[in-house]
């Protein structure tokens, strides 16, 4: 049996509050959220993962150039 | 100055979404607390819930600056999400936010602030602080909180939603 997604609805007018199943083109919001959502998460980690190899790089040079860890740390902290 | 309850709600079973509607138009500025859990399987997953102001999934910018623990980040997107726990973090713990949503009923475009944390007994867990711009015009009537994507908020997720309201206190005068 499929599993029937619900939502909380709750008015603040009154106070009360119930249980509805969601909307075909709520469903599809989701989903639409979803892809959408994925693709910039995918994004932002990508340049995140960019920018840490980057910095492992500037200092495996600065290394090269015979600074300490320690040197490296105050210049680039 | 005052701030009151409006409306305080803890899952009983999982669900997708909470949807405050008809809030009261009587106030100046909403402050909405969420301790949420989805039934996402890791942090990666999506496992954020999302805050759409009269149910609008459009005209939404956000800046976030995030620290994991051991790195920090920030980034700018399309959605005004806020920290979850997903299912495999530490049993019972919540991902907690507050957002505030200052003059709720003008008619220019609303900013609001976000800060969430997750709760997770691990080397990593995230903290936020993020800024929000909804470019609508329209006084904000309704906010639905929902998991992102398949995912759902598990019971004992607690969104509350509170109005400030300006005023003369004794303390505080306005003009």
């Amino acid at each position: 049996m499929t599993e029937v997604i619900t939502k909380l609805v709750v008015n603040c007018a009154d106070g009360t509050s119930e249980v509805v199943p969601l909307t075909a083109e709520e469903l599809a919001q989701r989903e639409s959220d979803r892809l959408a959502y994925e693709a910039q998460e995918a994004e932002r980690l990508a340049a995140e993962e960019a920018k840490e190899n980057l910095k492992a790089s500037a200092n495996a040079k600065l290394a090269a150039l015979g600074l300490t860890a320690d040197e490296i740390a105050a210049i680039t902290a | 100055m005052t701030m009151a309850l409006i409306e305080s709600k803890t899952l009983a079973t999982a669900t997708a979404s909470i949807e405050f509607t008809s809030i009261p138009q009587d106030g100046t500025d909403l402050v909405l607390f969420v301790s949420a859990r989805t039934n996402a399987t890791d942090a990666s997953d999506g496992a954020a819930v999302r805050v759409n102001p009269n149910g609008s999934t459009t005209s939404k910018t956000e800046r976030v600056l995030r620290g994991t623990g051991s790195s920090t980040s920030s980034s700018t997107d399309t959605f005004f999400n806020l920290r979850a726990n997903p299912s495999n973090f530490t049993a019972n713990t919540f991902g907690n936010s507050s957002v505030y949503i200052p003059n709720y009923t003008g008619n220019s475009f609303k900013t609001m602030s976000a800060d969430g944390v997750n709760e997770n007994n691990a080397t990593s867990a995230q903290q936020e602080i993020r800024a929000w711009l909804w470019s609508n015009t329209s006084a904000i009537t309704s906010l639905t909180i929902a998991a992102i994507g398949s995912n759902q908020m598990v019971a004992g997720t607690t969104i509350s939603l509170y109005k400030i309201t300006k005023g003369s206190d004794g303390i505080v005068t306005t003009s």
